[in-house]
């Protein structure tokens, strides 16, 4: 079975980077469709990079991307985005700015207009799902920094993304809410059934949300480890105080560490 | 009294108070009215001239929001040219700002070289002096877009013009209304120095005659005129910013 997202032996150096040094090397990994996959390593190790080269934003230098059996050669148009900074357009309420892909992408952009109460009831329904139910008429500058969150998720599944692309997304919340979002994350996973790829620092949160965890190196980045994570699902918060929960973590730890002195 | 009343009551407290200073100066140190009127003679020749006034300050008026509606829509066309494109913007800058540089009253002999003398130069001389905070504004609005924000649009397929209209433009609007307070301050000093060098009508025209003439009270008087006209202008515009763009207000300051 071929992977849903392939990115095979790549290379990258970015046009503007002044010691030419580049920003992942020999890159490595295949996701399968509907896998939860987690990218963990130190910082500056070219994570967001991945994210760029995986949607199209990017074009490696060398070695090729494929995602959904196509090379990548464009934006691929099949994802969706959040990042740790929510990026909420203030002059538009929270459900117009959940409705913004749609304006973008096809076949949703020509028909939006005509068959918007639709819309509105599916952004309705996912604001639902993550907790923000009837908050849509706020503006996002009236929400606190986990509902804008929230609401950045939505936005990110709005369009049925087949591939969700997750870069830090819950970096600048307080550890309570971090916990909270992980469950919204899980259950949406679990009910869109899409393709994830998530970049984190937080080694729990790898651990927690996903079926697959790669560490990767320090600059320029490669892929050091490759580990499964064999907890059933639906996974409760409570396997985060097992002894197999800590030792898993405590192995990343390790590949982390490594990867922090070899650079 | 509380702070918000003493506060809404402030400006007419120091207005009248300036007057009635400028009246008590006036008249206990014997001043000339020739070198400067007390205010209730001004206000006394306001009343003498008034027909004269409104025709002259209608004119002036249809000037500025001529030259300054331009230089609105210039001011936005070109700025989004220059903020969707880094090439366009650091090309052109050299020459906006040279351009910009120029004081615009060394430009109307060659308007009335051009256009001759009437009512197109100071329209002309409004634009001119106008355009160039309203470039810069919206220009810098639209370049400073978030890159995250880009990118979740791009990754969707969107093309340069989606993100200039859906996220760009949006966005610069609050830089576009705060460039607006100023233009129009500079519309309104284009007309009237057009008026002044190129123009039989106007406020800028008057004054030219009535201080060729001596007749002191007048200039006083049509100065009086561009000070409210150019206050109800700046207030008309402060107004249009705040109820288009609520959304960028919400700071502890801005209340």
């Amino acid at each position: 079975m071929s992977a849903f997202v392939d990115i095979h032996d790549v290379t990258h150096v970015y046009a503007r980077a002044e010691d030419g040094l580049p920003a992942v090397q020999n890159l490595n990994l295949k996701v399968q469709e509907g896998e939860f996959a987690a990218i963990v390593g130190p910082s500056g190790c070219g994570k967001s990079t991945l994210m760029k080269l995986a949607t199209g934003l990017q074009f490696p230098r060398e070695g090729t991307v494929i995602v959904d059996g196509k090379e990548v050669g464009a934006p691929v148009k099949l994802a969706g985005m959040a990042f740790q900074n929510p990026t909420m357009l203030p002059w538009r309420t929270t459900l117009d700015n959940i409705l913004l892909p749609l304006e973008i992408v096809e076949p949703h952009r020509s028909r939006l207009r005509r068959h918007k109460a639709e819309y509105v009831a599916k952004a309705e329904s996912l604001l639902a799902q993550v907790g923000l139910k009837g908050q849509g008429d706020k503006f996002p500058w009236q929400l606190s920094g986990g509902m804008q969150q929230r609401a950045s998720l939505c936005r990110a599944l709005i369009h049925e993304p087949k591939l969700l692309m997750l870069d830090e997304p819950f970096g600048a919340l307080d550890s309570f809410t971090r916990e909270e979002l992980w469950c919204v994350m899980r259950d949406l996973h679990a009910a869109q059934k899409v393709t994830i790829i998530l970049v984190t620092h937080d080694l729990r949160e790898a651990a927690f949300l996903s079926d697959r965890i790669f560490c990767m190196s320090a600059r320029p980045g490669r892929i050091v480890a490759e580990r499964e994570v064999e907890f059933p699902r639906p996974r409760d918060l409570e396997i985060t105080y097992t002894p197999e929960f800590s030792a898993l973590v405590h192995e990343l730890r390790g590949h982390i560490a490594q990867a922090r002195q070899a650079a | 009294m509380k702070t918000k009343n003493k506060l809404a009551l402030a400006p007419w407290v120091f207005t009248v108070g300036f007057f009635a200073l400028w009246e008590i100066l006036c008249h206990t140190l014997k001043i000339s009215s020739f070198i400067l009127p007390a205010p209730s003679t001004i206000l006394w020749a306001v009343w003498e001239y008034r027909n004269q006034l409104t025709y002259h300050a209608m004119h002036t008026l249809w000037m500025t929001l001529a030259g300054f509606g331009l230089a609105v829509g210039f001011g936005l066309l070109l700025g989004m040219v220059l903020g969707s494109s880094r090439l366009i913007n650091a090309g052109t800058y050299p020459l906006l700002v040279g351009f910009n540089s120029i004081p615009k009253v060394a430009v109307v002999p060659i308007l009335v070289f051009w256009f001759g003398v009437g009512w197109v130069p100071p329209v002309m001389t409004a634009f001119l002096i106008s355009f160039f905070p309203i470039v810069v504004n919206v220009a810098t609005g639209i370049a400073t877009v978030e890159p995250e924000m880009e990118d979740v649009l791009r990754a969707l397929g969107a093309s340069k013009r989606d993100i200039v209209f859906k996220v760009g433009v949006p966005r610069a609007m609050p830089y576009f209304f705060g460039s607006l307070k100023v233009a129009i301050t500079l519309a309104y000093v284009g007309s009237v120095i057009g008026e002044q060098n190129a123009s039989n009508v106007g406020i800028g025209n008057l004054l030219t005659r009535a201080s060729a003439a001596f007749e002191v009270p007048l200039v006083w008087a049509a100065l009086v005129v561009l000070a409210v006209l150019g206050v109800i202008m700046y207030a008309i515009t402060a107004y249009a910013e705040r109820s288009m763009t609520g959304w960028a207000q919400r700071s502890q300051m801005a209340a």
